[in-house]
């Protein structure tokens, strides 16, 4: 396949597209399917970057940008390299074949939008946005080969259309090719201002998406293209949510049998075929990248929130059982318009170690990859055998209470994460009625989870003195987690001690108010004594005020501190991960060296019968060293937009809360003052 | 430094501004005094008792003297024990000044400074030393009221053991008891309360007596557990502004957004606690100490009872073995004497402190509502703005 070929074919497929419809679109774009989608993608992913119209969009992106675009393009392109058709696709990647392509696509802008939009892209998607990124093999086998395996294998030019939409789509994902399509599109926008209206609309769904799907692999190309690119992306997300899961394995099937095939475009699919787990990475990638997009795209932000399609609660906790066996159960309710799910409003019941279990497998498959899974409640022993004891008392309801929210605020943090919505495991979660039960969560719960993230924050320590920090944003970062981490443990300790003190405080009051009271039936003088009881009034509501008071101090600030220890926890893993991915490719860098030397020592020994055996090892620890070098770009990428992502959050998450925090303040100094102001005439009538 | 020097006009105002927190004293202007100046060394607290007067029988118009805590209690003790004021309420012996908590907490924050980032330590550093300003203040008021109290006391007033004290111009060099005295009073307190219990058992001629000794006895008891109670509160009170100067710091050093809201909300609730501590702590704790001395004046009036029976009955097995009759009529007629001019006093000091308490219940109770609705006004306005700020950004 020729790179320069395809894109000259694209560019003149896309001007008929302009004059006619969307279908003659897909004819252009059928023909040429896998070299032409190709070409584009070098577009997109090297000229956003270098054009960068807005201002904003150009800080923002240029730093993750570089990297997240040219990791997954590394992925994809060398994996298959080393193995089959590495030719093309460098040439692909390098290639000018950009410059082409833009002029030609804008015309097809419209057109291209819609074909997105159009069920076939829908397919393509899914198993995007299902992205498991390392564990699942299941996962890439299914959507990636299929998505790509599928429209090429397919002779006729319509199906063959839908595949290099698809491509495209699977490109915003894992790949730079579903960014050629976006690409036209940007340059669309800039020049042709009727187009952008359509965009803008356009715009309007991908925001929507945006946020609840995880839109990871739209976030990509958001990050590397202008903002007209993330509405492109939009589109693509909104077909996402289209696309039926059921359709998947059928896709997949076929895709995996027509591998072995192939031609010209098999060397595509093949790569992406045969290394899932290079295209796996690569969605990951893109996800964490989207995160930072909503910061510099302040309006698309504004919009997503507006448009919020996914809301969890978490109500009626139920205590199911009797004595020591028995257990909480809580309604997890979802309200969504997102398509992804079956229905827009569904319940399930889950238990607590529902939730642990959920967290393990979230994290077993999410933490290596550097994401920051967020971290469930943890388990209390005292908490749940007052519960199960049944004792009706305050502390036990204010347990369950306080359980409720915390597991609350755990799975919107996890459905608010681009990436982990997409995984089949949080959709289980959410609307299957019959969940296994989860074993082994006790592990994970209490101790076991804080020891695990001290363990991990250990051996990171360690490593940091090994590891010579290349980037040292890195480094800065880390810091800053671990200082921050010291003091929001500092200020959890005070708000504690503040808690306490209110309680107290709220005791007290309550015994001032009956002493007063008492004191009041013993004065003599009608008007103080009547005061006197006024007082002892005023001051029961008091009680109940810093009572409340003390809740909220509670509820909104220490519960807000102890969920941000438990993800600064999370976080420190991510960096842990990191370290980790590096360490993997030194100690085959080692190995490496020495394979060589044991080469040069067979060669000195003139030893030719155990020489072969000795280059195949070097070639095995070759391909080993580039992955796992790419591994530790991929990772890194990650780690930086997770930790970005994150830090955004975080800021959103305590400005939310502290105003809520002073809101609550604000209320009772309310009360405060009403409660005062009905006693002075009592004080002023003494006489 | 655990010196707090206020000199002048500054820290008379202070002490003007919080006077008669208590009390309400209509002084006639015959007799003036107050304490404009204090000097705190360690748990030594000069005062310097200053006199303005028209009256004769002081030698200039306009003195001051330099006094110290154990004066005042000897003044105290000395009126006490005067026989002719037995049917007196004398006022309350100022307490002794207390600075060990903020001392304490003091040394605490200097052993957890390490722990603290600069601005926390500065804020309560601060705060600190205002509750200690606290303190001082206090005491001086408390021994500043004593002293008015006795000067608008008609019989009071003319004590010659409180002219010597307002005039004597050198040290009145009192000693401290020493700890046998101190154990002497102790036990004096002991066979009081024994006393007490015992007299408690005598039946009562007069209604109005009876009364008042039930309704202080009870009065008593419950205004004790509520000084105590509004202590505590205050305590709390106090620990939550502390926690708040923690956090507010802290959140600083976070760099979370916008807490200047919170750091004033901080100001404010100590504010709060301290405005609570003043008015109703001490209103409580001042008639705490009132109401026992009113409560002594009935235990020497039922003590003069007691006296006036004993000599009845001396008078009856007196005239029964026909011997020294006069002398016992003599004496049963001095106790009755007394314990008619003590239950008449008695019943007017009684009167007019119930008046007083009246009122100054009144006058703290007002003021303190007040000042709880000006902190909260303060407080929401505060919070207002800042939550509109964090909305704004």
């Amino acid at each position: 396949m020729d790179p320069s070929l395809s894109a000259s074919d694209i560019a003149s497929s896309t001007k008929p597209l302009s004059e006619a419809s969307s279908p003659p679109v897909m004819d252009l774009l059928s023909e040429p399917a896998s070299e032409a989608s190709s070409a584009p993608m070098v577009d997109l992913l090297m000229e956003p970057a270098s054009e960068g119209s807005s201002a904003p969009m150009v800080d923002i992106l240029s730093e993750p940008a570089s990297e997240a675009s040219s990791a997954p393009m590394l992925d994809l392109f060398m994996e298959p390299a080393s193995e089959a058709s590495s030719g093309p696709m460098m040439n692909l990647l390098m290639e000018p074949a950009s410059d082409d392509l833009k002029e030609p696509p804008k015309p097809d802008i419209d057109p291209l939008a819609d074909i997105l939009n159009d069920t076939p892209l829908s397919e393509v998607k899914t198993p995007v946005a299902a992205m498991p990124q390392e564990t699942p093999s299941d996962l890439f086998d299914d959507e990636p080969s299929e998505l790509f395996a599928e429209p090429r294998q397919s002779n006729t030019a319509k199906q063959q259309q839908t595949s290099i939409f698809d491509e495209p789509d699977e490109d915003l994902f894992s790949e730079p090719l579903g960014e050629a399509s976006k690409k036209p599109q940007n340059d669309f926008f800039k020049e042709a201002l009727a187009p952008v209206a359509k965009a803008s609309n356009v715009c309007g769904p991908l925001s929507d998406n945006y946020n609840e799907h995880p839109t990871d692999i739209f976030t990509e190309e958001a990050m590397t293209t202008l903002p007209s690119a993330v509405s492109t992306v939009s589109v693509n997300s909104k077909t996402n949510g289209v696309h039926s899961d059921e359709e998947e394995p059928d896709i997949f099937a076929e895709a995996t049998v027509e591998l072995s095939l192939d031609s010209p475009r098999n060397d595509r699919k093949k790569k992406e075929a045969a290394k899932p787990s290079a295209s796996a990475p690569a969605p990951s990638v893109s996800a964490s990248a989207s995160k930072p997009q909503p910061k510099t795209l302040e309006e698309l932000e504004e919009e997503v929130e507006d448009k919020f399609e996914l809301n969890i609660s978490i109500t009626n906790p139920e205590k199911v059982g009797d004595g020591m066996n028995a257990y909480m159960a809580y309604k997890v309710s979802t309200q969504t318009t997102l398509p992804m799910f079956r229905s827009k409003t569904f319940t399930v019941r889950r238990r607590f170690s529902d939730f642990l279990g959920l967290y393990e497998k979230l994290s077993d498959k999410h933490t290596p990859n550097g994401y920051i899974v967020p971290p469930p409640p943890e388990k209390s022993i005292m908490g749940m055998t007052k519960v199960k004891v049944g004792k009706e008392d305050n502390s036990s309801a204010e347990f369950v209470e306080r359980r409720r929210a915390a597991l609350e605020r755990y799975l919107q943090r996890v459905v608010f994460h681009p990436s982990l919505l997409q995984d089949p495991d949080v959709r289980e979660f959410l609307e299957r009625d019959d969940m296994p039960r989860a074993h082994n969560t006790q592990a994970l719960s209490g101790a076991g989870f804080l020891k695990m993230i001290n363990r991990a924050t250990d051996s990171l320590s360690k490593m940091t003195i090994k590891m010579n920090e290349s980037d040292v944003w890195f480094e800065e970062k880390l810091q800053e987690v671990e200082a921050e981490d010291q003091q929001l443990r500092k200020l959890h300790i005070m708000v504690d001690s503040l808690v306490g003190h209110r309680k107290e405080l709220s005791v007290n009051t309550g015994g001032f108010a009956k002493s007063v009271a008492m004191l009041g039936s013993s004065e003599d003088n009608t008007a103080l004594s009547r005061a006197l009881s006024q007082l002892a009034e005023v001051e029961d509501k008091m009680e109940q005020l810093h009572q409340e008071q003390a809740a909220s101090d509670s509820f909104c600030f220490a519960e807000l501190l102890a969920d941000y220890i438990r993800l600064l926890g999370s976080v420190r893993a991510s960096f842990d991960q990191r370290m980790k991915t590096w360490q993997r490719w030194q100690d085959a860098q080692n190995m490496l060296q020495k394979k060589r030397e044991t080469e040069a020592k067979l060669l000195w020994a003139n030893k030719p019968d155990k020489l072969q055996q000795a280059k195949d090892d070097i070639t095995e620890w070759e391909a080993k060293v580039t992955q796992y070098e790419r591994d530790f770009d991929r990772v890194s990428a990650t780690v930086r937009k997770e930790v970005l992502r994150f830090e955004k959050e975080k800021a959103c998450d305590f400005k939310k809360q502290i105003i809520k925090y002073l809101e609550s303040l604000l209320q009772s100094q309310q009360q405060l003052i009403k409660y005062w102001e009905a006693f002075l005439p009592e004080a002023k009538a003494i006489a | 430094t655990s010196s707090v020097r206020r000199n002048g006009p500054k820290f008379t105002q202070l002490i003007v501004g919080a006077r008669s927190v208590s009390v309400d004293l209509n002084n006639d202007a015959s007799l003036l005094i107050d304490i404009p100046d204090a000097l705190c060394e360690r748990d030594k607290v000069k005062f310097t008792v200053h006199t303005k007067t028209t009256l004769s029988s002081f030698q200039k118009p306009d003195f001051s003297v330099p006094r110290q805590h154990e004066d005042f209690i000897w003044l105290h003790d000395a009126l006490v024990e005067t026989e002719d004021y037995a049917g007196l309420i004398i006022p309350p012996a100022p307490p002794k000044p207390d600075f060990e908590s903020p001392r304490e907490k003091m040394h605490k924050l200097g052993e957890g400074e390490a722990t603290m980032t600069k601005e926390e330590y500065t804020k309560m550093k601060q705060e600190l030393e205002a509750e200690y300003l606290a303190v001082f203040k206090k005491t001086v008021q408390v021994h500043e009221v004593f002293l008015q109290r006795l000067s608008s006391h008609p019989i009071l007033s003319k004590d010659r053991n409180f002219q010597i004290f307002l005039e004597y111009d050198q040290d009145l060099s009192v000693r401290r008891k020493n700890a046998k005295e101190t154990f002497g009073s102790f036990f004096k307190n002991m066979v009081k309360s024994a006393d007490e219990v015992i007299i408690s058992g005598i039946k009562e001629v007069d209604d109005f007596f009876e009364q008042e000794k039930t309704f202080l006895l009870d009065y008593s008891s419950k205004i004790k557990d509520s000084t105590a109670r509004a202590e505590k509160m205050t305590r709390s009170h106090k620990n939550v502004a502390d926690d708040y100067i923690h956090i507010s710091a802290t959140l600083n050093s976070l760099s979370v957004d916008d807490n200047t809201a919170l750091k004033k909300y901080t100001n404010v609730e100590g504010r709060v606690a301290s405005d609570e501590e003043l008015k109703l702590t001490e209103l409580l704790r001042y008639y705490m100490l009132d109401i026992q001395a009113a409560k002594d004046l009935l235990y020497r009036r039922a003590r003069a009872l007691a006296d006036y029976e004993n000599s009845n009955k001396a008078l009856d097995k007196a005239r029964l073995k026909s011997k020294d009759i006069t002398q016992a009529e003599e004496h049963q007629q001095q106790c009755l004497q007394k314990f008619d001019k003590l239950s008449e006093s008695g019943k007017r000091e009684l009167t007019s402190f119930k008046g007083r308490r009246v009122v100054a219940f009144r006058k703290n109770l007002i003021e303190m509502a007040e000042l709880e609705i000006k902190h909260a006004k303060n407080n929401m306005a505060l919070l207002q703005g800042c939550i509109e700020l964090l909305k704004s950004n």
